[in-house]
Protein backbone atom coordinates (compact mmCIF):
# COMPACT_ATOMS: atom_id res chain seq x y z
CA UNK A 1 0.00 0.00 0.00
CA UNK A 2 1.23 3.41 -0.83
CA UNK A 3 1.88 5.11 2.52
CA UNK A 4 1.35 8.99 3.05
CA UNK A 5 4.26 11.02 2.78
CA UNK A 6 5.98 13.76 5.21
CA UNK A 7 7.92 16.27 3.85
CA UNK A 8 10.45 18.47 6.07
CA UNK A 9 11.17 21.57 3.87
CA UNK A 10 14.04 23.60 4.14
CA UNK A 11 14.61 27.46 3.18
CA UNK A 12 17.53 28.16 1.85
CA UNK A 13 19.15 31.71 0.75
CA UNK A 14 22.68 31.91 -0.28
CA UNK A 15 23.23 28.47 0.14
CA UNK A 16 21.89 28.29 3.81
CA UNK A 17 19.26 27.42 6.14
CA UNK A 18 17.27 30.51 6.92
CA UNK A 19 16.18 30.36 10.55
CA UNK A 20 18.63 26.80 11.10
CA UNK A 21 17.39 23.68 11.93
CA UNK A 22 17.79 24.02 15.97
CA UNK A 23 17.02 20.45 17.13
CA UNK A 24 19.46 18.49 15.90
CA UNK A 25 23.14 18.46 17.01
CA UNK A 26 24.53 19.57 13.43
CA UNK A 27 28.02 20.90 13.57
CA UNK A 28 26.80 23.59 11.63
CA UNK A 29 23.19 24.51 11.59
CA UNK A 30 23.24 26.30 8.70
CA UNK A 31 24.34 23.83 6.42
CA UNK A 32 21.15 22.73 4.27
CA UNK A 33 23.23 19.55 3.39
CA UNK A 34 23.62 18.44 6.90
CA UNK A 35 20.34 19.19 7.57
CA UNK A 36 19.11 17.08 5.19
CA UNK A 37 21.56 14.09 5.97
CA UNK A 38 19.90 14.43 9.39
CA UNK A 39 16.27 13.83 7.89
CA UNK A 40 17.50 11.13 5.72
CA UNK A 41 18.36 9.28 8.85
CA UNK A 42 15.31 10.30 10.96
CA UNK A 43 13.41 8.88 7.97
CA UNK A 44 11.56 11.70 6.40
CA UNK A 45 9.75 10.33 3.14
CA UNK A 46 10.99 13.40 0.79
CA UNK A 47 12.83 16.49 1.38
CA UNK A 48 12.22 19.88 -0.32
CA UNK A 49 14.36 22.76 -1.01
CA UNK A 50 12.96 26.33 -1.03
CA UNK A 51 15.36 28.88 -2.54
CA UNK A 52 14.74 32.39 -1.44
CA UNK A 53 17.78 33.84 -3.05
CA UNK A 54 16.89 37.36 -4.29
CA UNK A 55 19.60 37.52 -7.00
CA UNK A 56 19.35 34.91 -10.31
CA UNK A 57 23.37 35.20 -10.03
CA UNK A 58 23.86 33.37 -6.67
CA UNK A 59 22.35 30.50 -8.15
CA UNK A 60 25.52 28.50 -8.69
CA UNK A 61 25.14 28.38 -4.41
CA UNK A 62 21.93 26.51 -4.66
CA UNK A 63 23.11 23.76 -7.20
CA UNK A 64 26.00 23.54 -5.05
CA UNK A 65 24.00 22.65 -2.12
CA UNK A 66 21.71 20.24 -4.42
CA UNK A 67 23.89 18.56 -5.67
CA UNK A 68 26.11 17.51 -2.79
CA UNK A 69 22.95 16.71 -1.24
CA UNK A 70 21.96 14.19 -4.02
CA UNK A 71 25.50 12.53 -3.12
CA UNK A 72 24.98 12.52 0.57
CA UNK A 73 21.01 11.20 0.73
CA UNK A 74 19.83 8.98 -0.96
CA UNK A 75 16.11 10.03 -0.42
CA UNK A 76 13.79 12.20 -3.15
CA UNK A 77 14.64 15.70 -2.92
CA UNK A 78 12.53 19.00 -4.80
CA UNK A 79 14.09 21.75 -5.05
CA UNK A 80 12.01 25.28 -5.83
CA UNK A 81 11.92 29.06 -6.01
CA UNK A 82 13.51 31.15 -8.83
CA UNK A 83 12.33 28.41 -11.37
CA UNK A 84 11.88 30.19 -14.57
CA UNK A 85 12.76 28.71 -17.45
CA UNK A 86 12.96 25.13 -19.23
CA UNK A 87 17.01 25.81 -18.41
CA UNK A 88 16.63 26.16 -14.77
CA UNK A 89 14.91 23.31 -14.70
CA UNK A 90 17.29 21.14 -16.99
CA UNK A 91 20.35 22.44 -14.17
CA UNK A 92 18.39 21.55 -11.11
CA UNK A 93 17.56 17.88 -12.28
CA UNK A 94 21.36 17.45 -13.65
CA UNK A 95 22.42 18.90 -10.41
CA UNK A 96 20.64 15.69 -8.48
CA UNK A 97 17.35 16.96 -7.85
CA UNK A 98 14.48 14.71 -8.76
CA UNK A 99 11.42 17.24 -8.98
CA UNK A 100 11.25 20.62 -9.26
CA UNK A 101 8.81 22.80 -7.82
CA UNK A 102 7.57 25.96 -10.23
CA UNK A 103 5.67 29.12 -8.66
CA UNK A 104 5.51 32.34 -10.52
CA UNK A 105 6.43 31.14 -14.11
CA UNK A 106 3.41 28.68 -13.48
CA UNK A 107 1.26 31.55 -12.93
CA UNK A 108 2.82 34.34 -15.61
CA UNK A 109 3.09 31.15 -18.06
CA UNK A 110 0.75 27.95 -18.03
CA UNK A 111 2.34 26.76 -20.81
CA UNK A 112 5.79 26.64 -19.40
CA UNK A 113 4.70 23.65 -17.39
CA UNK A 114 3.56 22.13 -20.65
CA UNK A 115 6.72 22.67 -22.05
CA UNK A 116 8.42 21.58 -18.69
CA UNK A 117 6.52 18.15 -18.74
CA UNK A 118 6.69 17.54 -22.23
CA UNK A 119 10.74 17.92 -21.75
CA UNK A 120 11.64 15.93 -18.35
CA UNK A 121 8.14 13.90 -17.67
CA UNK A 122 5.35 14.83 -15.83
CA UNK A 123 6.55 13.48 -12.47
CA UNK A 124 9.31 15.52 -11.95
CA UNK A 125 7.26 18.97 -12.12
CA UNK A 126 5.50 20.22 -9.32
CA UNK A 127 3.62 23.51 -9.05
CA UNK A 128 3.85 24.84 -6.57
CA UNK A 129 -0.04 27.31 -5.68
CA UNK A 130 0.23 29.95 -3.25
CA UNK A 131 -3.72 30.57 -2.26
CA UNK A 132 -5.67 33.00 -0.31
CA UNK A 133 -9.05 33.03 0.39
CA UNK A 134 -10.91 35.43 -0.80
CA UNK A 135 -14.65 34.66 -0.13
CA UNK A 136 -16.35 36.24 2.51
CA UNK A 137 -17.38 34.63 5.75
CA UNK A 138 -20.50 33.12 5.04
CA UNK A 139 -20.47 33.03 1.10
CA UNK A 140 -19.26 30.03 -0.96
CA UNK A 141 -15.58 28.90 -0.58
CA UNK A 142 -13.41 31.04 -2.78
CA UNK A 143 -9.27 31.17 -3.06
CA UNK A 144 -6.89 33.34 -5.61
CA UNK A 145 -3.52 32.52 -6.35
CA UNK A 146 -1.14 35.21 -4.82
CA UNK A 147 2.36 35.95 -5.82
CA UNK A 148 5.56 37.38 -3.98
CA UNK A 149 4.91 35.73 -0.80
CA UNK A 150 1.10 36.18 -0.47
CA UNK A 151 1.22 39.91 -0.85
CA UNK A 152 0.42 40.30 -4.85
CA UNK A 153 -3.43 39.00 -6.04
CA UNK A 154 -3.75 38.04 -9.47
CA UNK A 155 -7.37 37.44 -9.62
CA UNK A 156 -6.92 33.72 -10.77
CA UNK A 157 -9.14 31.43 -9.35
CA UNK A 158 -7.03 28.43 -7.24
CA UNK A 159 -9.16 25.74 -7.81
CA UNK A 160 -9.49 26.63 -11.61
CA UNK A 161 -5.69 27.16 -11.61
CA UNK A 162 -4.87 23.59 -9.83
CA UNK A 163 -7.02 22.04 -12.87
CA UNK A 164 -5.55 24.21 -15.89
CA UNK A 165 -1.79 23.34 -14.79
CA UNK A 166 -2.59 19.77 -14.29
CA UNK A 167 -4.19 19.41 -17.81
CA UNK A 168 -0.99 20.92 -19.03
CA UNK A 169 1.47 18.53 -17.40
CA UNK A 170 2.29 18.83 -13.68
CA UNK A 171 2.55 16.16 -11.69
CA UNK A 172 2.29 16.90 -8.49
CA UNK A 173 0.59 20.26 -6.53
CA UNK A 174 1.97 22.10 -3.54
CA UNK A 175 -1.16 23.90 -2.10
CA UNK A 176 0.13 26.35 0.32
CA UNK A 177 -2.10 28.69 2.18
CA UNK A 178 -0.70 31.71 3.12
CA UNK A 179 -3.76 33.25 5.14
CA UNK A 180 -2.33 29.93 7.56
CA UNK A 181 1.70 30.01 6.62
CA UNK A 182 3.07 30.86 9.52
CA UNK A 183 0.27 30.51 11.87
CA UNK A 184 0.46 27.79 13.61
CA UNK A 185 -3.29 27.39 12.88
CA UNK A 186 -3.50 24.36 11.02
CA UNK A 187 -3.74 23.98 7.27
CA UNK A 188 -6.61 25.40 5.45
CA UNK A 189 -8.03 22.18 5.01
CA UNK A 190 -10.87 23.47 2.52
CA UNK A 191 -8.65 24.62 0.26
CA UNK A 192 -6.53 21.53 0.12
CA UNK A 193 -10.01 19.17 0.07
CA UNK A 194 -11.17 21.16 -2.75
CA UNK A 195 -8.05 21.12 -5.21
CA UNK A 196 -7.31 17.23 -4.20
CA UNK A 197 -11.11 16.89 -5.31
CA UNK A 198 -10.54 18.74 -8.45
CA UNK A 199 -7.22 16.73 -9.68
CA UNK A 200 -6.02 13.33 -10.42
CA UNK A 201 -2.53 14.22 -9.70
CA UNK A 202 -1.14 14.01 -5.54
CA UNK A 203 -1.49 17.11 -3.62
CA UNK A 204 1.19 18.05 -0.76
CA UNK A 205 -0.58 19.92 2.24
CA UNK A 206 1.65 23.31 3.01
CA UNK A 207 1.53 25.92 5.57
CA UNK A 208 0.18 26.80 9.19
CA UNK A 209 1.65 23.29 10.77
CA UNK A 210 1.07 23.91 14.24
CA UNK A 211 1.32 20.67 16.08
CA UNK A 212 1.30 16.72 14.82
CA UNK A 213 -3.13 16.99 14.66
CA UNK A 214 -2.74 18.94 12.33
CA UNK A 215 -1.09 16.65 9.85
CA UNK A 216 -3.44 14.37 10.87
CA UNK A 217 -5.95 16.49 9.62
CA UNK A 218 -4.19 17.52 6.22
CA UNK A 219 -4.89 13.70 5.03
CA UNK A 220 -8.03 12.96 7.08
CA UNK A 221 -9.76 15.72 6.31
CA UNK A 222 -7.58 17.52 3.51
CA UNK A 223 -7.35 14.09 1.44
CA UNK A 224 -4.03 15.49 0.69
CA UNK A 225 -0.52 12.36 -0.08
CA UNK A 226 1.57 14.32 1.29
CA UNK A 227 2.20 16.99 4.58
CA UNK A 228 4.48 19.27 3.88
CA UNK A 229 6.02 21.34 7.43
CA UNK A 230 8.77 23.14 8.30
CA UNK A 231 9.18 24.95 12.23
CA UNK A 232 7.64 22.06 14.09
CA UNK A 233 10.50 19.85 12.39
CA UNK A 234 13.42 22.39 12.93
CA UNK A 235 12.59 23.50 15.93
CA UNK A 236 12.59 20.30 17.94
CA UNK A 237 8.67 20.17 18.65
CA UNK A 238 8.35 16.71 17.00
CA UNK A 239 10.62 14.63 15.18
CA UNK A 240 9.78 12.53 12.11
CA UNK A 241 9.36 9.50 13.90
CA UNK A 242 7.12 11.22 16.81
CA UNK A 243 5.10 12.75 13.75
CA UNK A 244 4.75 9.59 11.81
CA UNK A 245 4.16 7.16 15.16
CA UNK A 246 0.80 10.10 15.67
CA UNK A 247 -0.19 10.13 11.84
CA UNK A 248 0.11 5.84 12.15
CA UNK A 249 -2.15 5.83 15.74
CA UNK A 250 -4.64 7.97 14.05
CA UNK A 251 -4.92 5.30 11.38
CA UNK A 252 -3.49 6.72 8.24
CA UNK A 253 -0.86 4.51 6.54
CA UNK A 254 2.77 5.05 7.15
CA UNK A 255 6.06 4.48 6.41
CA UNK A 256 7.84 3.23 9.67
CA UNK A 257 11.20 1.79 7.94
CA UNK A 258 14.67 3.27 9.30
CA UNK B 1 34.89 -10.50 -6.62
CA UNK B 2 36.86 -7.34 -5.92
CA UNK B 3 37.97 -5.34 -9.16
CA UNK B 4 34.59 -5.98 -10.49
CA UNK B 5 33.53 -2.75 -13.03
CA UNK B 6 29.84 -1.67 -13.10
CA UNK B 7 28.89 0.67 -15.70
CA UNK B 8 25.84 2.73 -15.22
CA UNK B 9 24.96 4.38 -18.92
CA UNK B 10 25.05 7.67 -19.32
CA UNK B 11 22.79 9.07 -22.42
CA UNK B 12 21.52 12.76 -20.61
CA UNK B 13 18.73 11.18 -18.68
CA UNK B 14 19.36 13.17 -15.40
CA UNK B 15 21.59 12.86 -12.83
CA UNK B 16 23.48 9.68 -12.26
CA UNK B 17 26.26 11.13 -9.61
CA UNK B 18 23.37 10.25 -7.34
CA UNK B 19 22.60 6.80 -8.54
CA UNK B 20 26.72 6.19 -8.62
CA UNK B 21 26.69 7.41 -5.01
CA UNK B 22 23.82 4.96 -3.63
CA UNK B 23 26.39 2.22 -6.05
CA UNK B 24 29.42 3.11 -4.22
CA UNK B 25 28.04 2.96 -0.86
CA UNK B 26 26.37 -0.70 -1.47
CA UNK B 27 29.23 -1.92 -2.41
CA UNK B 28 30.96 -0.86 0.48
CA UNK B 29 28.45 -1.85 3.28
CA UNK B 30 28.85 -5.44 0.97
CA UNK B 31 32.20 -5.79 1.69
CA UNK B 32 33.19 -5.19 -2.40
CA UNK B 33 35.21 -2.77 -1.96
CA UNK B 34 37.50 -2.92 -4.77
CA UNK B 35 34.12 -2.39 -6.96
CA UNK B 36 34.38 0.12 -9.70
CA UNK B 37 31.59 2.38 -10.33
CA UNK B 38 31.78 3.70 -14.20
CA UNK B 39 29.29 6.41 -15.00
CA UNK B 40 29.69 6.16 -18.85
CA UNK B 41 28.76 6.87 -22.46
CA UNK B 42 31.21 4.99 -24.07
CA UNK B 43 30.27 1.39 -25.70
CA UNK B 44 33.63 -0.04 -25.08
CA UNK B 45 33.32 0.52 -21.12
CA UNK B 46 29.98 -0.95 -21.31
CA UNK B 47 31.19 -4.19 -23.34
CA UNK B 48 33.96 -4.82 -21.04
CA UNK B 49 31.90 -3.94 -18.02
CA UNK B 50 31.11 -7.27 -15.51
CA UNK B 51 28.00 -5.43 -14.50
CA UNK B 52 25.38 -3.14 -16.49
CA UNK B 53 22.82 -0.07 -15.29
CA UNK B 54 20.53 1.26 -17.46
CA UNK B 55 18.46 4.54 -15.60
CA UNK B 56 15.94 6.31 -17.49
CA UNK B 57 13.88 9.30 -15.49
CA UNK B 58 11.32 11.76 -18.00
CA UNK B 59 9.46 10.13 -21.18
CA UNK B 60 9.52 6.64 -22.68
CA UNK B 61 9.87 7.95 -26.48
CA UNK B 62 12.81 10.62 -25.21
CA UNK B 63 14.87 7.90 -23.33
CA UNK B 64 14.76 5.74 -26.22
CA UNK B 65 16.10 8.59 -28.43
CA UNK B 66 18.61 9.78 -26.18
CA UNK B 67 19.94 5.95 -25.82
CA UNK B 68 19.93 5.44 -30.10
CA UNK B 69 21.71 8.87 -29.83
CA UNK B 70 24.71 7.43 -28.11
CA UNK B 71 26.31 5.13 -31.15
CA UNK B 72 26.57 1.63 -30.19
CA UNK B 73 25.43 1.47 -27.28
CA UNK B 74 22.22 -0.53 -27.88
CA UNK B 75 24.59 -3.11 -29.27
CA UNK B 76 27.27 -3.13 -26.65
CA UNK B 77 24.82 -3.60 -23.92
CA UNK B 78 22.88 -6.14 -26.10
CA UNK B 79 26.36 -8.18 -25.99
CA UNK B 80 27.51 -7.70 -22.59
CA UNK B 81 23.89 -8.67 -21.61
CA UNK B 82 23.07 -11.56 -24.20
CA UNK B 83 26.46 -12.84 -25.30
CA UNK B 84 28.46 -12.32 -22.48
CA UNK B 85 25.58 -13.18 -19.96
CA UNK B 86 26.36 -10.01 -17.81
CA UNK B 87 24.01 -8.73 -14.68
CA UNK B 88 22.10 -6.45 -16.22
CA UNK B 89 19.68 -3.75 -14.08
CA UNK B 90 16.92 -1.36 -15.53
CA UNK B 91 15.78 1.65 -13.08
CA UNK B 92 12.68 3.30 -13.83
CA UNK B 93 11.85 4.15 -17.37
CA UNK B 94 15.52 2.05 -18.08
CA UNK B 95 13.42 -1.26 -16.55
CA UNK B 96 10.44 -0.03 -18.86
CA UNK B 97 12.97 -0.06 -21.67
CA UNK B 98 13.40 -3.98 -21.33
CA UNK B 99 9.99 -4.27 -22.79
CA UNK B 100 8.66 -4.56 -26.12
CA UNK B 101 6.96 -1.08 -26.55
CA UNK B 102 6.36 2.30 -24.61
CA UNK B 103 2.73 3.06 -24.83
CA UNK B 104 3.17 6.56 -23.65
CA UNK B 105 2.19 9.74 -26.16
CA UNK B 106 3.31 7.36 -28.79
CA UNK B 107 4.44 3.52 -29.69
CA UNK B 108 8.35 3.54 -29.11
CA UNK B 109 9.99 0.31 -29.50
CA UNK B 110 11.58 -1.10 -26.48
CA UNK B 111 14.59 -3.72 -26.32
CA UNK B 112 12.57 -6.67 -26.43
CA UNK B 113 14.39 -8.00 -23.69
CA UNK B 114 11.23 -8.87 -21.12
CA UNK B 115 8.24 -9.34 -23.37
CA UNK B 116 5.01 -6.46 -22.79
CA UNK B 117 3.75 -3.23 -23.42
CA UNK B 118 4.72 -0.51 -20.90
CA UNK B 119 0.78 1.20 -20.82
CA UNK B 120 -0.65 4.24 -18.64
CA UNK B 121 -1.77 2.59 -14.64
CA UNK B 122 -5.53 2.82 -14.14
CA UNK B 123 -6.14 2.36 -9.95
CA UNK B 124 -9.40 0.78 -9.84
CA UNK B 125 -9.90 3.45 -7.02
CA UNK B 126 -10.81 7.01 -8.12
CA UNK B 127 -9.11 8.14 -5.44
CA UNK B 128 -6.32 7.46 -6.08
CA UNK B 129 -3.62 10.04 -7.78
CA UNK B 130 -1.66 8.97 -10.72
CA UNK B 131 1.57 9.05 -10.90
CA UNK B 132 2.05 6.44 -8.38
CA UNK B 133 4.25 8.84 -6.41
CA UNK B 134 5.73 7.98 -2.92
CA UNK B 135 6.89 4.64 -0.64
CA UNK B 136 5.37 1.16 -1.37
CA UNK B 137 5.60 -2.27 -0.33
CA UNK B 138 6.91 -5.01 -2.32
CA UNK B 139 5.00 -8.45 -2.73
CA UNK B 140 6.94 -10.84 -4.22
CA UNK B 141 5.88 -13.25 -7.05
CA UNK B 142 8.93 -15.81 -7.03
CA UNK B 143 12.19 -15.86 -4.97
CA UNK B 144 14.98 -13.81 -6.56
CA UNK B 145 18.44 -12.78 -5.36
CA UNK B 146 17.89 -8.96 -5.49
CA UNK B 147 15.07 -9.24 -2.88
CA UNK B 148 17.92 -11.78 -0.60
CA UNK B 149 17.40 -10.91 3.04
CA UNK B 150 14.43 -7.80 2.42
CA UNK B 151 11.36 -7.78 4.12
CA UNK B 152 8.80 -7.84 1.64
CA UNK B 153 5.20 -7.72 1.73
CA UNK B 154 2.43 -5.68 3.64
CA UNK B 155 4.96 -5.42 6.96
CA UNK B 156 8.18 -5.14 5.00
CA UNK B 157 10.52 -2.31 3.29
CA UNK B 158 9.33 0.77 1.41
CA UNK B 159 10.41 1.47 -2.17
CA UNK B 160 10.29 4.74 -3.76
CA UNK B 161 8.21 5.19 -7.12
CA UNK B 162 7.11 7.76 -8.87
CA UNK B 163 5.43 6.44 -12.55
CA UNK B 164 2.07 6.70 -14.67
CA UNK B 165 3.20 4.19 -17.00
CA UNK B 166 4.56 0.56 -15.74
CA UNK B 167 5.17 -2.71 -17.67
CA UNK B 168 2.80 -5.42 -18.54
CA UNK B 169 5.09 -8.59 -18.75
CA UNK B 170 3.11 -10.96 -21.52
CA UNK B 171 4.81 -13.73 -19.58
CA UNK B 172 4.10 -13.77 -15.49
CA UNK B 173 7.57 -15.94 -15.08
CA UNK B 174 9.08 -12.65 -15.45
CA UNK B 175 7.46 -10.67 -12.85
CA UNK B 176 9.38 -10.85 -9.59
CA UNK B 177 7.35 -8.63 -7.65
CA UNK B 178 4.78 -6.09 -7.68
CA UNK B 179 2.88 -3.69 -5.69
CA UNK B 180 -0.47 -2.96 -4.92
CA UNK B 181 -1.98 0.67 -6.44
CA UNK B 182 -5.56 0.36 -6.89
CA UNK B 183 -4.64 -3.35 -8.55
CA UNK B 184 -1.23 -4.32 -9.33
CA UNK B 185 1.63 -2.70 -10.54
CA UNK B 186 4.77 -4.83 -11.80
CA UNK B 187 7.78 -3.63 -9.29
CA UNK B 188 10.92 -5.74 -10.39
CA UNK B 189 11.47 -7.77 -13.87
CA UNK B 190 13.70 -10.19 -14.27
CA UNK B 191 15.08 -12.88 -16.53
CA UNK B 192 17.94 -14.99 -16.50
CA UNK B 193 20.72 -12.58 -15.98
CA UNK B 194 18.74 -8.94 -16.38
CA UNK B 195 16.59 -7.65 -14.12
CA UNK B 196 14.69 -4.21 -13.65
CA UNK B 197 12.89 -2.26 -11.09
CA UNK B 198 10.31 0.32 -11.56
CA UNK B 199 11.14 1.96 -8.15
CA UNK B 200 13.88 3.93 -7.80
CA UNK B 201 16.41 1.88 -5.85
CA UNK B 202 18.84 4.42 -5.36
CA UNK B 203 16.45 7.01 -3.79
CA UNK B 204 14.95 4.00 -1.69
CA UNK B 205 16.70 4.54 1.38
CA UNK B 206 17.74 1.09 3.53
CA UNK B 207 15.25 -1.26 0.71
CA UNK B 208 17.21 0.38 -2.23
CA UNK B 209 21.10 0.06 -0.84
CA UNK B 210 19.95 -3.75 0.21
CA UNK B 211 18.65 -4.01 -3.03
CA UNK B 212 21.91 -2.62 -4.60
CA UNK B 213 24.46 -4.52 -2.83
CA UNK B 214 22.40 -7.50 -3.58
CA UNK B 215 22.58 -6.59 -7.75
CA UNK B 216 26.39 -6.22 -7.03
CA UNK B 217 26.80 -10.17 -4.99
CA UNK B 218 24.11 -11.22 -7.66
CA UNK B 219 26.16 -14.24 -9.75
CA UNK B 220 22.94 -15.46 -12.71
Amino acid sequence: MLKTRIIPCLDVKDGRVVKGVQFLELRDAGDPVESAKAYDAAGADELCFLDITASHEARGTLLDVVSRTAEACFMPLTVGGGVRTVEDIRTLLLAGADKVSINTAAVKDPDFVARAAEKFGNQCIVVAIDAKRTSAPGAPDEWQIFTHGGRTPTGIDAIAFARAVTAKGAGELLVTSMDRDGTRSGYDLALTRAITDAVTVPVIASGGVGGLDDLVAGVAQGRASAVLAASIFHFGEASIAEAKAHMAAAGLSMRLDV
Amino acid sequence: MTGETVAIIDYGSGNLHSAAKAFERAAREAGLDGTRILVTSDPDTVRGADRVVLPGVGAYADCRRGLDAVPGMVEAMTMAVHGGGRPFLGICVGMQLMASRGLEYEVTAGLNWIPGDVGPIHPADPALKVPHMGWNTLEPDQPHALLDGIPTGENGLHAYFVHSYALKADHPTDVVAHSDYGGTVTAIVGRDNLVGTQFHPEKSQRLGLALLANFLRWRP
